[in-house]
């Protein structure tokens, strides 16, 4: 009796076994470098190794509130971060209506290319995009080249090295990779919208406008809902693949999001002390954050989404 | 006016009001759809163009004095033929490694009887949802000798969570008396996954390989970070060397005339010219693969948004 016991205590210690290197990556990879949140503790300058450097306690953040040149920097950064991602929040719907409507394309083939060719630029990489953005958008690009033969311009209009409408731009270049993938989660929960809905809607002389007002648009809102939550989880993580791609010296100011702050700040000025110190803030609240969308999605909706 | 009048008066309006819709449709999506295309198109046109005319952006709408000059030549872009070593490198082995994992994991974590199964799954799982952030992972890397290290490339990657959330929901979906009729003939846990498991969740390691291959051949911000040697650059890094480059100089303002300076004959290789080449080299093999995979990819985020 014993032995059979302990036979099945050592199997299910056996299924652990098999797993525990994989275990051994994710602490490497994922928690590991929550001890890299140390070095915001203590005053880090790279040549010198790690154990050489000062304990110097909160002075960093310390210096996030009290340096005025700063604190200047910080309110900018936050400022095009709350931007950005506001933007972002404000037109989520627009992957509800993009599905809403290319579902009304009753020419399926159409359709599938339609859907194809709009979801591709998500598969792409930030880089290539901005290769994209620079071969329409440079002094000789497609742009440039036809504003001058159309005679709108005598001189070529530097569109990237422009400091207006950085947010704008930078939000439309987001939107062309990504609106046609996003729209795809709205355009199959279209596709299992009961089709009796749909049927008796058409006998009761519905027109489709009001269909897709009526019946569409209400069955798509749970799916809408849970993806705002997450994006509101998401609010300070813009990312810094793209803004990294498209900053340039003129564009800079109003470019730099949280995320790409705290590259150029570590990497580019080498305060890494000050750059994990705001990386620590930022993943905090984030996390906060989250919690906060999965509680709000709990009591609304009955249903949490972590 | 007769009962059937008005009715007939009121379809009347639908079906116009119908029409209307559709046509805006046709015409709103005709426009997204050209605005996906074009481009890639405007790039691929310019690269088998007269160099000294795509240098000066005369090329809009179609190609002229065709030639495939750039991408013989291609081959002699300094450190190019590197770069794509290092990118199939990073794909073939890094996808062969988050496969192999996700379906390895993805199936343990559906034996209920592993010891503390649940601890582990969330602790994987938490990571979706929170990271230390880019600058503390770059020195704990570093820490770990992984900068400057092809491994920095694979390591990070193989345990990833969004992937062995999508194949463990996939396992679950398969009736459990297939595994348990195995184990009473005495298979053990790695025959069962070998020869049992394997063969039924090839769909879900289908989608997996082709998300982990994006990923890869996308890969940016890793290389941004970790490597300073050149021998590592994967493609990307080298397009996006080139871009900057360009970059610069055109923000000298005089570019056109230092671009037709460079563009001596219609064939010799322009900044423009190589710039564009090595997009088309860069975003091909995506193009390549997208269309004909598309479904896996549905497939995935289908699965992935009942989550986990």
């Amino acid at each position: 009796m014993r032995g059979k016991i302990d036979k099945k205590k050592w199997y299910s210690f056996k299924l652990f076994l098999l797993i525990a290197p994989f275990l051994v990556l994710v602490l490497l990879f994922s928690y590991y470098p929550l001890y890299g949140w140390l070095y915001a503790f203590y005053d880090y300058r790279p040549p010198r190794p790690f154990s050489d450097a000062e304990f110097v306690g909160l002075k960093w953040f310390k210096s996030l509130v009290e340096n005025p040149v700063k604190i200047a920097q910080i309110w900018q950064v936050l400022k095009n971060t709350f931007v950005m991602s506001g933007i972002t929040l404000g037109t989520s719907w627009l992957p509800m209506l993009f599905a809403v409507f290319m579902n009304e394309l009753k020419c399926v083939p159409f359709r599938k290319f339609v859907q194809t060719v709009t979801t591709l630029p998500n598969f792409i990489s930030w880089v290539l995009v901005y290769s994209v953005a620079f071969s329409l958008f440079n002094s000789t690009g497609m742009m440039n080249t036809l504003l001058m033969n159309l005679g709108l311009v005598k001189e070529p209009i530097l569109f990237l090295q422009a400091s207006d409408h950085v947010w704008l731009t930078q939000w439309l270049w987001l939107t062309w990779k990504n609106l046609g993938w996003a729209a795809i989660m709205y355009i199959a929960a279209i596709s299992s919208i009961d089709d009796e809905l749909f049927q008796a809607a058409k006998v009761d002389g519905a027109t489709r406008m009001q269909t897709i007002r009526y019946i569409t648009i209400p069955s798509l809102l749970p799916t809408f809902f849970v993806l705002l939550m997450m994006n509101i989880g998401n609010f300070l993580s813009n990312g810094m693949e793209q803004y990294y791609v498209f900053q340039n010296a003129f564009n800079k100011e109003h470019i730099q999001v949280l995320d790409l702050y705290v590259y150029n700040l570590a990497m580019g000025s080498g305060s890494y002390s000050v750059s994990v110190a705001i990386s620590m803030l930022k993943s905090v609240v984030s996390v906060i954050l989250l919690v906060v969308a999965n509680w709000i999605s709990k009591v609304t909706r009955g249903e949490s989404f972590l | 006016m007769s009962k059937e009048a008005v009715v007939k008066k009121k379809k009347m309006r639908q079906s116009v009001g119908d029409m209307t819709l559709s046509i805006t449709c046709y015409v709103i999506f005709s426009i997204c759809a050209l605005l996906c295309i074009y481009p890639f198109y405007y790039i691929f046109i310019n690269t088998i163009s007269a160099n000294d005319l795509s240098a000066r952006g005369a090329i809009l709408f179609w190609p002229e004095g065709i030639h495939f000059k750039n991408y013989v030549s291609a081959l002699n872009i300094d450190g190019l033929f590197q770069a794509a070593k290092i990118s199939v490198g990073r794909t073939l082995i890094g996808t062969l490694g988050t496969v192999s994992a996700s379906a390895f994991l993805g199936f343990m974590f559906t034996q209920d009887k592993m010891w503390h199964r649940k601890l582990w799954y969330r602790l994987i799982v938490a990571t979706m949802y929170f990271n230390a952030g880019i600058i503390p992972w770059f020195l704990i890397m570093k820490n770990l000798h992984l900068t400057n290290n092809f491994w920095g490339y694979i390591l990070p990657a193989i345990v990833s969570p969004f992937h062995i959330v999508l194949t463990k929901t996939f396992v679950e979906s398969i009736p459990k008396e297939l595994q348990e009729a195995a184990e009473i003939d005495g298979a053990g846990i790695m025959t069962i996954f070998f020869r049992i498991m394997i063969p039924v969740i090839k769909p879900i390691m289908a989608t997996v390989a082709i998300f982990a291959a994006v990923n890869q051949w996308n890969a940016f911000q890793d290389t941004l970070l970790l490597v300073t040697d050149t021998k590592l650059y994967p493609l990307q890094f080298v397009l996006y060397q080139y871009l900057n480059q360009a970059s610069s100089l055109s923000a000298l303002a005089n570019s056109t005339s230092s671009s037709s300076l460079a563009a001596a004959a219609a064939t010799t290789q322009t900044a423009t010219s190589i710039r564009m080449t090595i997009t088309v080299i860069v975003v091909l093999p995506i193009m390549m693969v997208y269309p004909f995979f598309q479904k896996y990819f549905v497939k995935g985020i289908m699965i992935g948004a009942v989550k986990g």
